[in-house]
C-alpha cells in the first residue's frame, strides 16, 4: 500500500439518474478537490447516460453505524410484523401498493 | 479535390490523429480516474472525426468511406495539424523514459479544446447544413474537454515547482506548433478562416497562461504544414500502427 500522504482524499459519489428520483450512492473515487471529483465522478460513473446530476461528498465525513452493533440496532424490527402495513384489505386497482 | 473538401478534411484528420494519440494514454494515466476522462476525451473526438470524415467522402463523392479515408490513405493524404501527431512526449528528460507526459498531453488537450470550441462555435452557422449538425453538437463535447483540460493546466502550472517547471518546458516545446492552429484558408459561407479564431485563441490562452503561472515565450516563425500533408517525421510510425490491421487483413471487420 502506498502512503496515504501521498494520496488524494476519497470522496463518495452519488448520481441522481432521472428528475424526481433521489441521488443513489454508485462509488468512491479519488479527487484533489471538489471540483475535481466533480469532473472524475462524471466520466467514471455517468458514462453510459447513467445520470442527470452528481454529489460529491469527502468520505471522511461520513458517520457510519458500527457493524459490531447490528444486533442491537437492526434485529429488534425483525419481530415487529405489525409495523409494516401488510394487514390491509386493498380493492384490486391498488395492486401495486 | 476542391477547398470544401480539403476544409472539412482537416479538421476531420485533425479530430482523428488528436484522438489517437490520446488513446496511447488508455491504462497508463497517472490515476484510474484519469484514465477514463482521457479515454472519454479521445472517444468524443474519435466519434467527431467519424462524422466529420464521412462527410468529408461524401463531398469528395469518390465512392469512399470513413473507414477507408481513416485507415487506408498514404501520410502525404492526410491533413491534420502537426501538433496532434507529436508524440505525449517531447524529446526530454521529463516523462522518465515512459514515452508519455501528463505535462505535454495536458497541455495540448487544453489548446485544441478552446480551439475546438472556438471552431465549432462558428461552424454552426455554416451553410452547409450536415457540418453545422456536427458542430453544435460536438460544441458540448469540446466545451467539456475544455473545462477538465484546463483545470489540470492551473492545478499543475500553479502547482508545485516540480510540476510547473514541466508544464513550461511543455509550453516551450508545443508553443511553436501552435502556429498551425490559424494557417488553413476558409471557404465563404461554410467555414471561417483559421486566422479568425486566433485573437479570441490567444486572449483565452493569456488568461488561462496567466492562471496557470506559466511564461508565454517569444513567438516563432515556424510554420508547420500539416495541412497540405507536410508531416512530422512521427506521423509515419503513427499510421504504421493505425493502419497495420486494415493493411494486413483488407476490408476486415467484426
Amino acid at each position: 500500500m502506498s502512503n496515504p500522504k501521498n494520496e488524494w482524499p476519497l470522496w463518495e459519489v452519488f448520481v441522481r439518474s432521472k428528475a424526481g428520483l433521489d441521488h443513489k450512492h454508485c462509488g468512491s473515487l479519488h479527487a484533489a478537490d471538489s471540483a475535481m471529483a466533480i469532473q472524475m465522478a462524471r466520466d467514471v460513473y455517468t458514462r453510459r447516460q447513467e445520470g442527470t446530476s452528481i454529489w460529491v461528498v469527502r468520505s471522511e465525513q461520513i458517520i457510519a453505524s458500527d457493524p459490531t452493533e447490528k444486533g442491537s440496532l437492526f434485529e429488534p424490527a425483525d419481530d415487529k410484523v405489525y409495523r409494516h402495513p401488510t394487514f390491509y384489505e386493498l380493492p384490486d386497482e391498488l395492486n401495486h401498493m | 479535390m476542391d477547398a470544401k473538401t480539403t476544409y472539412v478534411l482537416r479538421l476531420a484528420d485533425t479530430c482523428l490523429i488528436h484522438s489517437q494519440r490520446l488513446s496511447e494514454w488508455a491504462g497508463h494515466a497517472p490515476v484510474l480516474e484519469e484514465d477514463l476522462a482521457l479515454s472519454n476525451v479521445a472517444l468524443d473526438l474519435l466519434g467527431q472525426a467519424r462524422a466529420l470524415l464521412t462527410h468529408a467522402a461524401a463531398l469528395e463523392g469518390a465512392g469512399r468511406d470513413e473507414d477507408q479515408l481513416a485507415f487506408l490513405r498514404e501520410e502525404r493524404d492526410y491533413r491534420n495539424i502537426i501538433l496532434v501527431e507529436l508524440p505525449n512526449a517531447a524529446a526530454s528528460p521529463s516523462d522518465g523514459g515512459s514515452g508519455r507526459d501528463f505535462a505535454l498531453t495536458t497541455l495540448r488537450n487544453a489548446a485544441m479544446a478552446i480551439w475546438l470550441e472556438l471552431l465549432y462555435e462558428r461552424l454552426q452557422t455554416s451553410v452547409d447544413t450536415e457540418l453545422a449538425g456536427i458542430a453544435a453538437k460536438s460544441l458540448k463535447e469540446v466545451r467539456y474537454h475544455r473545462q477538465h483540460s484546463n483545470d489540470w493546466v492551473v492545478r499543475l502550472g500553479d502547482g508545485t515547482p516540480e510540476s510547473q517547471a514541466r508544464m513550461q518546458a511543455a509550453l516551450n516545446v508545443l508553443w511553436p506548433y501552435f502556429n498551425e492552429l490559424f494557417a488553413a484558408e476558409g471557404v465563404d459561407g461554410v467555414g471561417p478562416t483559421w486566422n479568425e479564431l486566433e485573437p479570441e485563441w490567444r486572449a483565452r490562452w493569456a488568461t488561462l497562461m496567466q492562471e496557470a503561472t506559466l511564461t508565454l515565450p517569444r513567438d516563432s516563425a515556424m510554420q508547420p504544414r500539416g495541412i497540405d500533408g507536410i508531416h512530422s517525421e512521427h506521423m509515419g510510425h503513427m499510421l504504421g500502427t493505425m493502419q497495420f490491421l486494415q493493411r494486413t487483413y483488407p476490408g476486415g471487420t467484426w
